[in-house]
């Protein structure tokens, strides 16, 4: 292995400008003549507009224009476009009502956009915004998905009955049921899986500009995926041809998957720059972020275990509430059906699985994909059930699961809710995640907590995900409306330094440094020759971004790809120069060689060869020495992992701290280690914070309880431990580079664990659950509810 | 409009603003010093963690006319034409960023916490960054790089 | 934020003077409440008077009895004054617990005190200690002092110039925090002093800072934990949001109490 290529420990190469001040976030952007945007919103959780008055607003100093809903509907501009299509049960298509950039007839949720007021500064924007009056007509609402379907509900959409988009299904229902007619034991559980709001450190920012000289527009955007914008927008939304739209997203602040949308403002300030002729930004605070970000999860579950007489998983069925908010967001149907039932066999051999999900609109801020999306959701009901199956059969907690992984022999293993996993070696990760905690070691820790005074308890969670998204015939047959290949172009210049142009976008995950550690270890080129160019439309041929741990499975293969295509122009042309047959040359540590010769051309040499094609034969050999490929992954590939939770508890206060916490993960092959340690660091936290701190909480009112750092807690330093975190990789089957993905690792396998610790903690006070997060009210409830009982 | 006038990183600099104008806002608008950030609007993230006379602020919860006559410092100040000060380094080798929003804020912090505290304890760092958030590290490296910075700095 | 007009006067005659000629000024001391609330849009003074150009107004000083700290004094030079760790170490102690290392060096004592926040910390300490509030105009005991939630005695140009802490045979503090805003769901200061015991709690009740008055009569005859233990504060009038129930907040008021006693020593 070298110093810089896969595999090795490579310091980033974007830390340079990230410590010195010199990032290029898009806030930091200005363009001449820029104005400025605010967007009023609606106090309100559900109401009628009645009337609005901007009269006052656009006279106020400093206004450019001030725009309605009405402005919006009379310009004839599309909504914002769902991406991907659920069928219910029925076979009808889901309810997909209209999602305006502004609303003209009534607000569903609050922070619900109204109105845009331009001005020459945001505080004269902002001052103006105060100055419209609206006159609304207050309207019952609903926040909860169990009471939305109830009759009678207030409805989000007047034209969606029971506020329900989708009623869908997934599995053998008839095999499912003989399943459970066979059992020894069933085990219950209900869970909830909390509302949490994602919070990339960076608001959102959209910078809209029009060049009436040439008819182009420019969008710079906070964005995970800018060509999916540039389609969704000027596609669906504004009718702009994609060689007339720019799209640019630069440095970017972190995503958690709330950045692969397309929003509103996207549209809005692009649509405003070509009317008036400016250029229009628009900077989020951090109080809009938290009622206009998707927020996540907020899934409620019923399910059910059927289990045989030896502890052998027969059959599951679960039945799942999923809230969609008050409009569909980009990705949000897929979040509670593929990417999340389709999980539900973990790595467990049960055979037979059905799973129905009825999705709700709700007086809510939409809700989508965060870390994990989908598969947390699965893989917190699933670990709860099978520490209560544990408990109720009185098997041993590791000892149930190992009677029930999937075997590394049974692999590729057909799962009965569709997805086929390539490789894995469950009950190796387990058993290494149990000697990696020093799990036999527990005793004594626990007898020293309590000799503290306190509670210990330890919870395990094993998990799999699907990633690497997504096979396109896969997921078009699903619903998904769009393909989900990636692309990467490799443009090796005349003295052979490189700039890799990537569809992926890199917001945290270090593509620039790991991608060009493969891209140095396939072309042999110093790794300080490889440059990485992304988030921009005009530079990168195309891309659908970052998102579901896809960008080394699904990027990094067309990476994989595009350097194959060099290698063989450059073998083509080494073999002209060195006057041998193609077959004759063999390519190694950058060097063309003829085999069995000393007659040597080194990678530069080739590159600088192509740029000067004094003597090729031009009808056979092109001068250059560029190459592009799309890559669309032939399957999902599949992580998997075992987590090991310890928590102390304090039974007065209901405190809990993480103690201690061990990850051990098969994410198939390592690039950078350090990148991934700091990957699962990442992920665990974003996990501990979802079972412990974070939970969006909205009042009888639809009012938003926690809408700043104020009352939703994110994790601090001081609320974590260190982590133990190590890879027992099995290499990945489904991609060249045998890699599965490791940016949702952390956020999937953590919530159980801690749940099931802090249960495990309480189990001697008679607490047999505890809902997320487990704050410390929530904690002391559980133990004077259990204690009075 | 008022005049405010101070030293930053060094440079004496002086405009006019509004009263309302937040220092980071001046830095951020007016200087062009864009490495300072904001990521929240109740002085909680620590994004915009400056130096004003010598100590840690939070430049979003001050205002520019505030800090007139002040000598304030910020990330862009600490690096010698590109060659790292040792906390900025001892980020960089422990993979203390990811996203790097956080991440001018967090080495302000840390500066001032080695000031106070030139050998802090895990607990030390983790106490001191409450004031702090990072959304991607999970603070496991950034702890670590803390405290090999201020091992760097103690020489 | 709303625009207004900024002065910085350099005598604390000259800050009444120019919040009285102002419409609705209001004294800017530390900031760190006054302007995320403007920023929010929820305040909008006509006049900012900012306090820190009057130089008399910084200072920690030994008075015998105790120390007097003038007002515009940061946490952070109250929680490193080897005087104040000294002579009071729960008051150091609870200054090195506030908001966050940069809110410390900017956030006053005065700021704190004048703004009565009920989940804030120091009128917890005012109270526990029996402070004397100071002021321009005259002097008020810290029992006085608190009338209610954001309320004081403080008139409408009155301005505090320093806080006389008399020192406690034995003080401590502790508090729980909110684990998002971290400010105390219960703080609760206990201490030993001339007078007798005395509790006061910060963070739980609807109307402010209170002393627990049951809990200082046990602790008066016997200053031990369990003396607290079975003192419970009554949950009607005490706080509840999503973070604490009226319940809960009841019974961290009695643990926050024992641990307290507890490290009072």
């Amino acid at each position: 292995m070298s110093e810089t290529g896969i595999g090795a420990r490579v310091k980033r190469v974007e830390d340079q400008r990230f410590l010195t001040g010199q990032g290029n976030y898009t806030d930091d952007i200005n363009r001449p003549n820029q104005t400025y945007a605010h967007i009023l919103r609606s106090p309100h959780a559900h109401a009628r507009i009645r009337s609005l008055d901007t009269a006052e607003a656009a006279a106020s100093a400093g206004v450019v224009a001030v725009f309605t809903g009405k402005d919006i509907a009379d310009s004839g501009v599309g909504g914002l476009p769902c991406g991907w299509q659920i069928h219910s049960k029925d076979g009808s298509p889901m309810a997909e009502p209209a999602h305006p950039m502004l609303v003209a007839d009534k607000v569903r949720h609050v922070g619900d956009q109204v109105a845009m007021v331009i001005a020459e500064t945001r505080d004269q924007a902002r001052d103006a915004a105060e100055k419209i009056v609206v006159d609304y007509e207050a309207l019952p609402s609903v926040t909860a998905t169990d009471v939305a379907i109830k009759d009678g509900a207030p409805l989000v959409h007047d034209e969606v009955a029971l506020n329900t988009c989708y009623d869908w299904e997934l599995g053998d229902k008839a095999a499912t049921e003989a399943g459970f007619a066979n059992a020894a034991h069933v085990v219950k559980v209900d869970v909830v899986n909390n509302r949490i709001i994602p919070n990339a450190m960076e608001p959102r920012v959209a910078l809209g500009d029009y060049d009436g000289s040439t008819g182009d527009y420019t969008l710079f955007t906070t964005s995970q995926n800018p060509h999916v914008i540039r389609l969704l927008m000027g596609a669906f939304v504004l009718q702009i041809p994609e060689h007339k739209l720019r799209v640019m997203a630069p440095d970017v602040g972190g995503g958690f998957g709330s950045k692969i949308f397309h929003y509103a403002e996207e549209a809005l300030v692009t649509w405003a720059a070509r009317k008036l002729g400016r250029p229009v930004k628009w900077t989020s605070d951090r109080s809009e972020a938290f009622m206009t970000d998707a927020h996540g999860r907020d899934h409620r579950t019923h399910a059910e275990l059927a289990i045989d007489g030896d502890g052998k998983f027969l059959a599951l069925r679960v039945s799942t509430l999923a809230n969609m908010g008050a409009y569909l967001s980009t990705f949000a149907t897929s979040i509670p059906t593929y990417l999340s039932a389709t999980l539900l066999a973990g790595v467990y051999t049960t055979p037979a699985i059905y799973s129905e999900v009825r999705a709700v609109f709700t007086n809510t801020v939409p809700v989508d994909a965060v870390r994990g999306a989908g598969r947390p959701e699965t893989t917190y009901m699933l670990e709860r059930l099978v520490d209560q199956a544990a408990k109720q059969t009185g098997i041993d907690r590791a000892e149930l699961r190992r009677r029930n992984f999937i075997q590394p022999e049974q692999m590729p293993y057909q799962t009965p809710v569709a997805l086929q996993y390539d490789v894995g070696d469950y009950p190796a990760v387990f058993e290494a995640g149990l000697a990696a905690a020093d799990y036999s070691g527990f005793a004594g820790r626990k007898a020293e907590t309590e000799s503290r005074g306190k509670l210990r308890g330890l919870g395990i969670s094993t998990y799999i995900e699907a990633c690497g998204i997504a096979p396109s015939a896969v997921a078009g047959a699903l619903g998904a409306r769009a393909g989900l290949y990636e692309s990467a172009q490799v443009r090796v210049h005349p003295t052979g330094s490189v700039t890799l142009f990537t569809g992926s976008h890199s917001h945290g995950q270090g593509h620039e440094t790991t991608f060009a550690q493969v891209v140095s270890e396939m072309l042999g080129v110093p790794f300080e020759s490889v440059d990485v160019s992304h988030g921009d439309t005009a530079k990168v041929q195309f891309g659908m971004g970052t998102y579901g741990s896809r960008s080394l499975a699904v990027g990094g293969s067309a990476i994989y790809k595009a350097c194959e295509k060099i290698i063989d122009k450059a073998t083509k042309i080494a073999a002209h120069i060195l006057e041998a047959s193609e077959a004759d040359i063999e390519f190694k540590d950058g060097n063309f060689t003829v085999a069995g010769t000393d007659k040597s051309m080194a990678f530069g040499e080739v590159a600088l060869a192509a740029y000067v094609p004094h003597n090729f034969p031009h009808e056979t050999l092109e001068p250059g020495l560029d190459e592009n490929a799309f890559y669309d992954p032939l399957n999902f590939s599949f992580p998997s992992g075992c987590h090991i939770c310890e928590v102390e508890v304090d039974p007065e206060t209901g405190v809990v701290d993480v103690a201690k916490f061990t990850a051990v993960d098969d994410i198939g092959r390592v690039v950078n280690p350090m990148i991934v340690e700091g990957q699962v660091h990442g992920g665990v936290v974003h996990g501990i914070g979802q079972a412990l701190l974070e939970g969006c909480k909205y009042d009888e009112n639809g009012q938003l309880l926690t809408g700043s750092y104020m009352d939703y807690t994110m994790p601090r330093a001081d609320d974590m431990p260190f982590i133990t975190v190590e890879q027992k990789s099995v290499m990945g089957a489904s991609n060249p580079l045998e890699v599965k993905g490791v940016g949702e690792v952390g956020a999937i396998g953590s919530p159980p664990a801690v749940i099931n610790a802090v249960v495990d903690a309480l189990g001697p006070l008679g607490v047999s659950d505890v809902a997320m997060p487990a704050t410390p009210m929530t904690v002391w409830q559980a133990i004077q509810e259990a204690q009075a009982h | 409009m008022p005049t405010v006038s101070m030293t930053v990183n060094g440079k004496s600099v002086s405009a006019d603003v509004e009263s309302r104008t937040l220092l980071v806002q001046f830095l951020r608008e007016h200087l062009a010093l864009t490495g300072t950030h904001v990521g929240c609007d109740t002085s909680q993230c620590g994004a915009c963690v400056v130096h004003v006379n010598g100590v840690s602020a939070k430049s979003c919860t001050m205002l520019a006319i505030q800090a007139d006559g002040a000598d304030v410092a910020t990330i862009e100040g600490l690096d010698d034409n590109g060659t790292l000060h040792p906390m900025q380094e001892a980020f960089r080798d422990n993979h203390g960023l990811q996203c790097g929003f956080c991440t001018p804020g967090m080495v302000m912090s840390a500066l001032d916490l080695v000031k106070n505290n030139p050998s802090p304890s895990e607990q030390d760092v983790r106490e001191w960054l409450e004031g702090n958030i990072c959304r991607c590290t999970g603070y496991h490296n950034i702890v670590k790089a803390i405290q090999a910075g201020a091992a760097a700095m103690r020489g | 934020m709303y625009a207004f007009n900024y002065q910085r006067p350099d005598s604390v005659a000259a800050a009444g003077s120019a919040l009285g000629g102002s419409d609705d000024g209001k004294f800017l001391a530390g900031g760190m409440t006054l302007l995320p609330t403007m920023k929010q849009r929820l305040a909008s003074p006509s006049d900012l008077i900012d306090l820190s150009g009057i130089g008399d107004l910084v200072g920690i000083d030994d008075n015998g009895d105790g120390v007097v700290i003038r007002a515009m004094t940061t946490h952070a030079a109250v929680a490193s004054s080897s005087l104040v760790q000294a002579k009071i170490p729960a008051l150091a102690a609870l200054a090195e617990g506030i908001g966050d290392p940069a809110v410390r060096n900017r956030g006053t004592i005065g700021g704190s005190v004048a703004n009565n926040d009920p989940a804030a910390d120091y009128p917890a300490a005012c109270l526990g200690l029996g402070a004397t509030i100071v002021t321009n105009q005259r002097e008020i005991s810290a029992d006085d002092f608190f009338t209610g939630l954001f309320e004081t005695a403080l008139g409408e140009d009155e301005l505090i110039t320093a806080i006389r802490f008399p020192s406690a045979t034995k003080a401590a503090y502790q508090k729980f925090d909110n684990p998002a805003s971290r400010y105390a769901i219960v703080g609760v200061f206990v201490a030993q002093t001339a007078g007798g015991a005395r509790v006061a709690v910060t963070g739980a009740s609807q109307d402010g800072v209170f002393r627990a008055g049951e809990m200082e009569q046990a602790l008066s005859g016997n200053w031990s934990s369990d003396a607290v233990a079975n003192i419970a504060v009554p949950a009607d009038g005490l706080n509840a949001d999503i973070h604490a129930s009226a319940a809960y907040r009841a019974h961290l008021v009695t643990t926050m109490a024992k641990r307290a006693v507890a490290a009072a020593g």
